[in-house]
Parts: structure tokens; sequence; C-alpha cells
């Protein structure tokens, strides 16, 4: 995938001159028509995602974080407002396999051994055999999971299967990685070593990324950009620009720079009345 | 001392294994079935056997004898299991196999139709399938016609197919084979239908985020997705078959083929022959459901089954 980079006048206050944004979403609206009310899922989105970002969305569940990262993926179609995915129609995007999804589940195929599940999408783009087993191979290795290609899904753990999904979404070297809660079912010791080795898989592959949680310190330790959503309807309460350096550990949650920016998060989601019913 | 308890230990040993494993139950069944049908033996022929004796002026008689006479007769109601045995025995290795009097040969011809006909209706019953899941209108306009087709007595509809398909040329396995067709897509449909609508959202969405193709949909996720349904369709599938070959063969003045078999027998009386190419259907008929589970089990060991 490459795009030529135009520069664009209404850029002006982008972090990288010159560059298209992997995602700019303006004034997005979707609104599901039901039997007795209509309901708001996302509400007057506004949106930049520089490339090379690590951006997370966070809010309680309803607030429309999936719904938003459904509709870069072109999974859902917006009612309302524009949206552009490297410059294009989100379609456009996914016809171009723009981007590479995580879903909450692994959806690995049971039938298929973890390297076929990773050579999948590669063979539906037609490469080559060796091609594919070269792919499989690397980003294996990249995920720690060498050694793991003849086994069938079942004969790995929870964590493992997710690896895998993250190896087969990266296997077609897309520039933008799409995760929707990718760690949500899995124990927090698992998470935060996952939490450790996508950090440094992105620094690594110099990826954009765009992740759904609905953990307050998961958010606060990945991202570059943290979007606080709030529900019904759908909306963005705060975009917080985190000030922690790019190369982090787990032991940058004990700064109070961390517990600042955690805080931020905190008060957005309670200024979003997300907890009046609970 | 080791030897001794070792001789002891054994019975106990194969008991306990025994139990653990299938031997028994398939064994406990086995034996109750022979003991209903020795019992059934003696209870349905026995009218006739009275009649008999009072015809010859029989009037003593020994329990033994009685008995013995109710498994010795040549046009019983019911044949007793050791007379179909002979019987199976004398037509499958006291004639040629060749010879028409041969019973593996009749079962050769309806397996033949059967199997020509399975293949037919699982070609038809996965395509059908394929159309119902891709195109939501077929599901109103076709399925009512593939339920409504059941409906029909098989009996009522051969001799129609026989006819029709003799009056433009075609006799012989072609006609047997599209009736066995005619029953055994149904299954395989139904089955399919459900299995290449399993995959869950999550994995349709993961398709689509590569924008896979339809066909590769089908290809990649819907047909493996729809394996698990498939076998057990064929399964009941291929029984189906056997039966539509032999009601095939009734109306075509009992040629060749276990239909064949039996009304010949019917026609002659000649019971104890109706009773071993009933046997012998069953036997073919598990043989072949037998045969599509062994697919099953090597198609799923390769396919990373938990087994």
């Amino acid at each position: 995938m490459t795009t030529v980079p135009q520069p664009r006048p209404e850029d002006g206050n982008s972090l990288k001159p010159g560059c298209i944004p992997a995602v700019e979403v303006k004034d997005l609206s979707l609104v599901f028509q039901t039997a007795d009310a209509p309901v708001h899922a996302l509400s007057h989105v506004d949106l930049t995602i520089e490339k090379g970002e690590f951006v997370s969305f966070i809010g309680p569940s309803g607030c429309g974080k999936t719904t938003l990262l459904r509709v870069i993926a072109d999974l859902q179609q917006a009612t309302g407002g524009t949206i552009e995915v490297n410059g294009t129609s989100p379609q456009a995007a996914r016809l171009d396999r723009a981007y590479g999804y995580v879903f909450q589940s692994p959806a690995l195929f049971p039938w298929r051994t973890v390297e076929r599940n990773i050579t999948l999408p590669l063979e539906i783009m037609g490469l080559t055999k060796t091609e594919q087993k070269a792919r499989a191979k690397r980003v294996l290795e990249l995920v720690n999971l060498s050694g793991f290609a003849r086994k069938f899904p079942w004969q790995l753990s929870g964590g493992m299967q997710q690896r895998v999904s993250i190896a087969r979404a990266l296997s077609f070297d897309p520039n933008l990685l799409l995760m929707d809660e990718p760690f949500g079912a899995l124990d927090e010791i698992i998470r935060d070593h996952l939490n450790e080795q996508l950090l440094d898989l992105w620094r690594r592959t110099e990826k954009t990324l765009v992740f759904v949680t609905h953990s307050i310190p998961e958010a606060v330790f990945l991202s570059t950009k943290i979007v606080v959503m709030s529900p019904r309807p759908g909306r963005i309460i705060d975009i917080i620009e985190s000030s922690l350096p790019r190369d982090r550990t787990l032991d940058i949650r004990e700064t109070p720079e961390f517990a600042e920016i955690a805080h931020r998060v905190r008060e957005g989601l309670k200024a979003g009345h997300s907890y009046d019913d609970h | 001392m080791t030897t001794t308890s070792a001789i002891f230990a054994f019975p106990a040993d194969l008991i306990r294994r025994a139990a653990r494993g299938t031997a028994l139950p398939v064994a406990t069944i086995l034996l109750l079935a022979l003991t209903l049908w020795y019992a059934g033996t003696v209870f349905l022929n026995a009218a006739v056997v009275t009649d008999q004796y009072q015809r010859d002026r029989k009037t003593s008689w020994t329990t033994e004898e009685f008995i013995a006479d109710t498994m010795s007769m040549e046009r019983p109601v019911l044949p007793a299991p050791h007379q179909v045995a002979a019987e199976l025995e004398k037509s499958i290795f006291g004639v040629r196999l060749t010879s028409k009097r041969n019973l593996l040969y009749h079962a050769w011809v309806t397996f033949s139709a059967a199997f020509l006909g399975f293949g037919f209706g699982n070609l038809l019953g996965i395509a059908l399938a394929i159309a119902i899941v891709h195109l939501k209108s077929l599901e109103r306009a076709l399925l009512p016609w593939v339920i409504a087709s059941q409906t029909v007595p098989t009996l009522a509809i051969a001799p129609m197919i026989i006819v029709v398909l003799g009056s433009i040329g075609f006799v012989g396995l072609l006609p047997k084979a599209l009736i066995s067709t005619y029953l055994c897509f149904f299954p395989v449909t139904i089955g399919m239908v459900k299995g290449l609508s399993s995959p869950e959202p999550i994995q349709l969405d993961l398709l689509r985020t590569y924008s896979a193709s339809e066909v590769q949909t089908l290809r990649y996720l819907r047909l493996p997705a729809s394996l698990s349904f498939l076998f057990p369709s064929m399964k009941v599938a291929v029984a189906l078959a056997i039966v539509g070959a032999i009601v095939g063969e009734l109306p075509t003045g009992a040629q060749a083929g276990l239909g064949a078999r039996l009304l010949a027998g019917s026609y002659y009386g000649q019971t104890v022959q109706i009773w071993s190419a009933l046997v012998a259907a069953s036997v073919l008929s598990g043989a072949s459901v037998g045969l599509i589970d062994l697919g099953e089990r090597w198609l799923d060991r390769r396919l990373g089954g938990q087994r």
C-alpha cells in the first residue's frame, strides 16, 4: 500500500505536516433504527489519528468505542459525517487491505494449524506458497511463537491464541492495526506481559495502532493518545496526548506522570456520567 | 505364587476391561436381540406347527420336538436366526460369485445403484444448500419444494420414475440411482444449509477485513465449517440411498438386486430368502455408514480434531 503523500491545506495542525493522517473522522454519527427509539451509537465524533500513533479508545460498555473501530474498518457504516482512512473511504481502504483487525476473541479457524491460520489472509491475497511460509515464520517470531507453527489452536492457551491472531493481522504487513479489546478475556498477569510485547512490536514495526479497551491502566500504559468516550449518545469526552516517552516499561506505572494521566482519564469518564446508573 | 495370582486375576481383569470398553454392552444387546428373535420364532410359528400336527393326526409331542419343529419349517412365518444364517451361507458361498443366485451379486447390484445415487444426492444436496445460503430469497422459494418432495411416498413415485425414464431410454442402473438421489439429497441439503451458515459473525467479519470474495468465503470458511454437519447427514443419506435402490428394484420385475430377491421371495413365499435379503440389506447399510464414519474420523484427524 503506497500512497503519494500530498500536502493538504486544511491539515495545518497535524503533527507531521505533508502526511495524510491514518484516520480522519469529522462530525461522524451512527444511528441505529430500533423498534421503539433510534439509538445514537456515535454522535458528532471528531478525531484525527496520525501515522505511527498508538491510540486507545476507552469508555464503558455502550460508549461506541467498538462501533467507531468497526466504522474505521468498514465493518459498519456511519449514517452521518465523513471518515477517511489513509486518505480514502473506509471501503476503499478495506478493499486495499490497508489494515489488520484483531477481534475480541482470537477467531482462529480450528481446522487450520497455527501456521495455516496465519497464512489465511495471504492465501486469499494470492501470495506464493514460499512467500506465505516465509511471512508466517517471520510474524511467528515477532509474537514469540516460533515452534508452534504446526500446532492446532486448541493446543494453545488463550493468550497464545490471541498472539496468533495478532500475528495473522501482521502477516500481510498492513500499516494500520485495529484491535478491539484483544486482551479483554485474559488474566491480568498475561495481559501485562502481552501489553509489553505489543508495545515493543509497535515500536519496532512503526505501525499505527488503534486499540479499544475498558482498562484505564492498559490505555495509559500503551497509548500516545487516549480517546475517552461516553455512552448515550456515544461521543468523545476528552482526547489526551500522553506525555510519557515512547520507550516505556511496566515500571512507568509507578510514576507520578502515569498517575496524572490515569487521573485525567478517570475524570473524563466521570464527566461523561458513565457511572450514574451503575 | 505370582503365577497363580496372575491366573486368578486374568478373568477378573478381562471382565473389568470388557465393562470399561464397548464389548460387554454390544454383546449384551446382541444376545438380547437373538433371544427375542428365537422367542418370536417359536411364538409366531406355533399356530402353523399345531395346524400341521392336527392334519397329521399327531396327538402327543414333547416341548423340545415342538420347538425344533417351529425352527425347521420350509416356509415359516418367521425363520429362526440359524435358518437365515444357513440360507446366507448357502447363497453366498454355495454358488459362484458371478451367478444370479449369489446374494453378493445382488448386494453389489443394489450397492452400485445406491452408491451412484448417493454421489448424485450429495452433489445435488450441497449445490442446493450453497444456493439457499447465498440467495436468501431461495430459502423461501426452494426450501418448501425440497421439504414437499420428501412427503411423497417413495413407493408411489418410484414406478413413475422408472416408467418415465424407461420411455426415454434409460433403464437399469440410472433410474434406480435417481430414486436413491431423490431420497438422499434431502438430509444433505438440510445439514449443509445449517453447516454453511454455522460460521460465527466474527469469522465472517474477519474474512471481510481481508476483502475476501463470496467464493473465497465459501472455500476457506463455510465449507470447512460445514464438514461436521455434512458427515452426520451423509450417514442418514447413505442408508436412504440403499432403501431407494431397493425400492427402485421392485417395479422392474425383479431382475437383479436385493429388492429383486425380496420380491421373488414374496412371490414364492420364500420367507427365509426374504429374511436373508433383509439381513444383507442391513449389513450393507451398516457397512456403508461405517465407511463414512471412517472417512469422518480420518478427515477429523487431518483437520486437528481433539480426539
